[in-house]
């Protein structure tokens, strides 16, 4: 466990660094860097916002300013403008940064665990909970007739 | 001397708490009377130990005394008072030792006011609490402790990070950590109730006005979190799924649902098993929330302290108060016969659907949170979780909470029926039907987040005001609205914190809907159109701050020619800690913020300047304060003030 805590904790490394690029956000997407196209450019923004920053903690393209992100913001406007769809140039990114960019991680392989765990959760607590009031309903008293007569009156007073 | 008095202080206090944690439990299995007696001296002085302490240690933050390690890297002799103060707690240890404090606050007022819990629960109660007390004072005094003194002490210090040299900020953690440790409390009596035994209404009566002073701080806290990443970090986002946001958002979620489910307790004495589970899930989650910020092991912006060692140590904390109490709570459960029977149409089903959707909800967040690590530890994938992940797998939840909390709210205890409580609520769904349609129609982007956002968000909140409505009877709406005045607090409460859910969800969707960006180049003296606003950039210049040394764009924003604010964001260098920020300008509005922030100068000579319309942005901190606000109506109930130590007989709480 501990040399897990220690991979992570190197990994972590620049988490100083993060902290200083996090707190200059009004460099990330730099007007020189935008398409003239009004339709292109939403379609990069879009893309940018679920790449995350390769060197950064938990910043999306979008929001970092680390140069990478900046090269990788303009390799999504390039590739756009080359005709690529919106997968494909993701793809593109995935393919020499890895998965660890995404992130919405594609529901594939493993992750279903991780997109699927919700809603099995939810139906199994809404199972249990169903059974549960099922099995309750014990033999309750009810009231009878005259009962019932003499309580309607009550609540009309 | 004075910094060794606090550190003694501090070591007394473990003594103290040692003593808490044992002799009262002893005592209170042999019915040993002197022995259960002890718990409540015990808390009381372990507050005047833990006070002592940090009073000291922040004694030492403001006279800026530089021979203790945590006063040079966290200040300086240059920062205004408020952040001196504020930056005992902006570092792992002083934030640790305020966490401590605000354990022994609560352990106190248990003592103090729990005049009428029985001897024996009390007793067990204030054990418990001593015990979490033992654990983290160790923590400290082992792996954490903040006076640790260097044998060079520098001439000035390192400075608080100047992110969080800010007002927002310097009050956040004290109003989370109020809200986490409260959560203690619920935990310390559920396992309490476990060792008992036992658990009737009472202990649902006593239980919940702990839980929701926890739950209204978390609400606070988070509030305040949201609004410091709204203004400071410089592009207007409110919430971005970091793990440390995460962190304060399951223990929220958790101790929102067993808010609710202590109603049931109280009420019908149903639910038991569940509540109890909630309980020491929710506070797990709070030390769960502590493990992720302080040890490291998954990466955010905003953890400080990352040390493997400190993880470790947090870990088996968690195991051993989670784990146990579940160990007690699986052997116990069994005893906790349900009394009050209810149909699948009622009440109490609803708020088992509530716990249901919360309890997953948070779990939905957890497993997006951790999921990164176990891939990499199980399965060996280096992968990411964000925003889009959580917006996708999250939102479902609370749109379906949303759906069914009015008719929920309505339907009768024990045996509801739906059709009435929904014909009740028509009114309110042609009313938020209306809206959305008007939304729609108004709106110049053709999306549906914005519209539905309106839908939901108005049903909620007119479906808590036809609630509270109903409860005024059947007569004239002038009695009735002379009953309304009269109603218990607790149902103002359950209306203004309904209401104020409506007004968030409705605030949380129209700014993600209809948020305006404008990103452009701007020399100085030219004007651009931003919405159905003009902006100009005046002028740049070079101003000097207190301890930093800002660059500050005036920008003037008019309509139609009529002017609407001047605005001065900033680009702020603090020259000790060596780092820029940014300072966004605001004007704040009822229906809009004009959101201005400057960038870096570029070649040409113009300035780079981002600017945003965000709508209704007032709206998500009004419904978090309304929020809070219910929760404070709810907990100055009637029933919570007098003498809540009437057993089983509800006093001044109508049957419902």
């Amino acid at each position: 466990m501990i040399a897990a805590f220690n991979r992570w904790w190197a990994g972590c490394a620049g988490c100083a660094l993060a902290l200083l690029l996090l707190a200059t956000p009004a460099r990330a997407v730099q007007p020189d860097e935008m398409l003239a196209d009004p339709v292109l450019e939403a379609r990069a923004r879009a893309i940018s916002r679920e790449i995350r920053c390769p060197v950064c903690q938990g910043e999306s393209i979008d929001d970092s300013n680390a140069p990478i992100s900046r090269d990788l913001r303009i390799i999504i406007r390039e590739r756009l403008v080359a005709g690529d769809t919106d997968r494909e140039v993701v793809d593109y990114i995935v393919a020499r940064y890895g998965e660890f960019v995404l992130f919405n991680p594609r529901p594939e392989g493993s992750n279903l665990i991780l997109w699927l765990a919700g809603p099995v959760l939810f139906l199994v607590g809404v199972g249990v909970a169903v059974t549960a009031a099922r099995r309750r309903k014990a033999p309750e008293a009810t009231l009878s007739e005259a009962e019932e007569a003499r309580l309607r009156e009550l609540l009309k007073e | 001397m004075i910094v060794e008095f606090g550190h003694f202080a501090l070591i007394l206090a473990l003594m103290v708490a040692l003593v808490q944690s044992t002799l009262p439990l002893w005592g209170a299995q042999r019915g040993d009377a002197r022995l259960m007696a002890l718990a409540e001296p015990a808390a009381l002085m372990q507050l005047v130990l833990v006070a002592v302490s940090f009073a000291v240690l922040t004694w030492a933050f403001v006279v800026s005394d530089f021979s203790l390690a945590v006063v040079v890297a966290n200040s300086h002799t240059d920062k205004p008072m408020l952040y001196k103060v504020a930056g005992v707690w902006g570092n792992h240890e002083g934030s640790l030792l305020l966490w401590v404090l605000i354990l022994a606050v609560y352990g106190a007022a248990v003592a103090l006011f729990g005049g009428n819990l029985p001897a024996r629960l009390k007793a067990r109660v204030l054990a418990v609490q001593g015990m979490i007390g033992v654990a983290f004072l160790l923590f400290m005094l082992l792996t954490s402790n903040p006076f640790w003194r260097l044998a060079a002490p520098p001439l000035n210090g390192q400075d608080l990070n100047p992110l969080l040299q800010d007002p927002g900020l310097a009050f956040h953690p004290p109003f989370l950590y109020l809200g986490y440790v409260g959560l203690s409390i619920a935990y310390s009596f559920a396992v309490a109730a476990l060792i008992e035994g036992r658990v009737d209404a009472a202990w649902g009566r006593w239980v919940r006005p702990w839980t929701l002073a926890a739950w209204i701080f978390l609400t606070i806290g988070i509030a305040l979190g949201s609004w410091w990443a709204y203004y400071e970090l410089g592009w207007g986002g409110f919430w971005f799924w970091d793990p440390v946001e995460n962190a304060s958002f399951m223990p929220w979620l958790l101790a929102a649902a067993l808010l609710h489910s202590a109603i049931v307790v109280e009420k019908r004495e149903s639910l038991k098993a569940w509540t109890i589970l909630l309980a020491i899930m929710a506070f797990g989650f709070s030390l769960i929330g502590t493990f992720i910020v302080r040890s490291g092991v998954i990466t955010s912006v905003h953890a400080f302290a990352n040390d493997p060692e400190r993880g470790v140590f947090i870990l088996m904390i968690l195991a051993v108060f989670t784990g146990g109490a579940l160990m007690l709570f699986a052997l116990r459960a069994g005893v906790m016969e349900a009394k009050g029977v209810f149909a699948l149409v009622s009440r109490e089903s609803a708020l088992v659907a509530n716990n249901i959707i919360l309890a997953v909800s948070a779990f939905v967040v957890f497993i997006g949170t951790i999921w990164p690590l176990v891939a990499e530890l199980l399965l060996g994938r280096t992968l990411s979780v964000g925003e889009p992940f959580f917006n996708a797998a999250f939102t479902p939840f609370m749109v379906a909470l949303a759906v069914i909390l009015p008719p929920g709210a309505m339907l009768a205890w024990k045996r509801g029926a739906l059709g009435r409580s929904l014909r009740a609520l028509l009114p309110a769904l042609v009313l938020a039907l209306a809206l959305g349609a008007l939304a729609w129609a108004m709106q110049t982007n053709r999306t549906a987040l914005g519209p539905i956002g309106v839908v939901l968000g108005a049903w909620v909140l007119f479906g808590a005001l036809t609630d509270l409505w109903s409860r005024t009877g059947r007569e004239g709406v002038g009695t009735r609205m002379a009953r309304l005045t009269r109603l218990p607090r607790a149902d103002w409460g359950k209306a203004v914190a309904h209401g104020g859910l409506g007004i968030t969800i409705f605030a949380v969707s129209a700014m993600l809907a209809w948020k305006i960006e404008d990103i452009r180049v701007v020399q100085v003296g030219e004007t651009f159109p931003l919405g159905t606003y003009e902006v100009r950039l005046d002028d740049v210049r070079e101003v000097e701050g207190p301890n930093y040394v800002s660059t500050m764009g005036f920008m003037t924003v008019t309509r139609n020619g009529a002017l609407v604010a001047r605005l001065q964001p900033e680009k702020r260098v603090y020259p000790v800690a060596g780092m820029p920020t940014t300072e966004a300008a605001i004007d704040y509005g009822l229906l809009r913020d004009v959101y201005l922030v400057l960038g870096d100068r570029q070649q040409s000579g113009g300035w780079a300047v981002r600017s945003y319309i965000e709508p209704f942005a007032n709206w998500l901190w009004a419904g978090s304060i309304l929020m809070a606000l219910g929760g404070l109506l709810s907990l100055s109930d009637r029933r919570y003030r007098v003498a809540a130590g009437a057993r089983k007989v509800p006093l001044g709480v109508p049957a419902e």
